[in-house]
């Protein structure tokens, strides 16, 4: 029950019980966006959006920007450390830090 | 899947494992003994498992598996309350999957259902009261369980109840809260942990700030930490950093999911729904104080404790079984003496054995990397982007019964 799976609110069903319609790895169920909807935004603006689902309801917005943040400082740590294996291994490069 | 494959790459995974060598390698506390490091949600325990993480590891680093499966952690008598309201002739009890083959002290929910109680499976307490708004005849009862991830979705199902006037619906409430439980981790004698694992789930609802005093009271670093085998190597990765810098701090690795503030809607339909208990009894770590929520006053008729009469047990834990130590990190899966003997995920004597989240059931499904010989890294990097996708329930397209 603690595991989440991202999937893509596809349209709204219905404002007053916050129940929209998300597609989870090809599915789509009902699903309530009660926690995602911001708090003067409308339903509709949801629409598009990947969200974290646990147990029917969408319980974050997943941040594609940070996501791929994290996987481009994964990505050039992978490159540091190709470099660093290789006997002249040239200058290093910084930002090697977590966030 | 998005979100999902591109946090599983061996590549990258290569990488990380190679930079948490090196850190590990001139860390003084490895020298002395491994350094520990506790996960503390079941979610994370399921991945370290299913992906054989472990072997990417330096011997070094232990992983401690800490009691964040809220079915592992229920005590005995709460399922022998679960089992006397199914009993009940005219309910109709719903739960999560993950409950049902728990053993209570005379038997699980799934033998009552197959002795003839009416105990459905939900995949969400909307489920639960679509039930009870389809059968006004009957009385529905959810069994609600969970850490902060899942507090939301029962507190704006009993709002929803509330909204709709429908009576016939309560919750059996047994949510817990995990900042008392790592507290109580903490000042735990037995353990001596170097850092943690954050719960990712769990932090998305509450944000980053609840756990500042574990980093400022406890000198301990904490990384918050996503799901996916990438998520948790690069957590290791920080919490490594952050030792061999000699800082203390909160991070949050799984940023793309966990907003620092947490989830302000969130937390306030908690808050209006529940209350704190005074203290909740978990298993094998017995009582402890603040650790678990109770419906509101103003909810009353939806809390089924107040609803119905129920047994309220203490129940010991069965003699041979030693869940509490697993669960403290004291001993590992494999050293209790009923592991794959007495108890198996067939026939679970303690309640680790029983939910995916599980430390015992996922060893014996996955194999614990610390026990046989480790297989050769190469290999165990490489398997990482072929294992199965997420089994979720959300994807399930079986019809509960």
């Amino acid at each position: 029950m603690c595991l989440g799976i991202p999937g893509r609110i596809v349209s709204i069903v219905d404002d007053e019980t916050d129940t929209a319609l998300v597609e989870i790895a090809g599915i789509r169920r009902a699903i309530n966006i009660a926690c995602v909807v911001e708090e003067d935004g409308r339903h509709a603006d949801c629409v598009g959006d990947w969200v974290l689902v646990h147990v029917g309801f969408a319980m974050s917005r997943i941040d594609a920007e940070e996501a791929a943040r994290t996987l481009e400082l994964l990505r050039e740590l992978g490159e540091m450390d190709e470099e660093l294996r290789q006997p002249q291994a040239s200058a290093r490069r910084g930002g090697e830090h977590g966030r | 899947m998005k979100f999902v494959d591109e946090f599983r790459d061996p590549g990258k995974a290569r990488a990380l494992a190679r930079r948490i060598d090196a850190l590990a390698a001139r860390n003084p506390i490895c020298r002395r003994r491994p350094l520990q490091l506790m996960e503390v949600c079941g979610g994370h325990t399921h991945t370290i498992f299913k992906y054989g993480l472990e072997q990417l590891l330096p011997e070094a680093i232990e992983l401690v598996h800490g009691p964040g499966c809220p079915v592992c952690v229920l005590p005995m008598g709460r399922v022998d309350d679960c089992v006397a309201l199914a009993e009940h002739p005219n309910i109709l009890f719903t739960t999560y999957g993950d409950a049902m083959r728990v053993p209570g002290s005379r038997k699980s929910l799934m033998q009552a259902r197959a002795e003839g109680a009416e105990v459905r499976l939900v995949y969400s307490p909307m489920d639960a009261l679509a039930l009870a708004r389809d059968q006004p005849d009957r009385e529905v009862v959810f069994f609600a369980l969970g850490f902060e991830t899942t507090m939301p979705s029962t507190a704006l199902t009993v709002l929803r109840a509330e909204a709709e006037g429908i009576d016939n619906f309560s919750v059996f409430c047994n949510h817990i809260t995990i900042i008392p439980t790592i507290k109580a981790i903490l000042d735990s004698p037995e353990l001596t942990l170097d850092g943690f694992l954050g719960p990712g789930h769990v932090s998305m609802v509450i944000g980053d700030a609840p756990y500042a005093f574990i980093a400022r009271h406890y000198r301990k670093p904490l990384v918050i930490s996503g799901f996916e085998p990438l998520d948790i190597l690069q957590a290791i990765w920080m919490v490594m950093v952050q030792l061999d810098e000699g800082r203390c701090e909160v991070e949050n690795q799984y940023r793309r999911v966990v907003p620092e503030a947490g989830n302000a809607a969130a937390l306030r339909a908690v808050q209006r729904v529940f209350r704190l208990r005074e203290f909740f009894e978990w298993r094998g770590l017995g009582s402890i104080d603040h650790s678990g929520v109770r419906l509101n006053e103003a909810y009353a008729r939806f809390d089924a404790e107040r609803r119905y009469s129920l047994p309220n047990l203490r129940i010991a834990d069965p003699k041979a079984c030693q869940c509490g130590e697993v669960l403290k990190g004291a001993i590992k899966p494999r050293q209790c003496k009923v592991f794959g003997t007495a108890c198996t995920p067939e026939t679970p004597l303690g309640s680790l054995m029983v939910s995916s989240e599980g430390a015992c059931a996922a060893v014996y499904r996955y194999g614990d990397p610390a026990g046989p010989p480790r297989r050769d890294r190469t290999e165990a990097v490489d398997g990482l982007a072929s294992r199965d996708a997420a089994d979720h329930p959300a994807t399930s397209q079986e019809k509960p019964t």
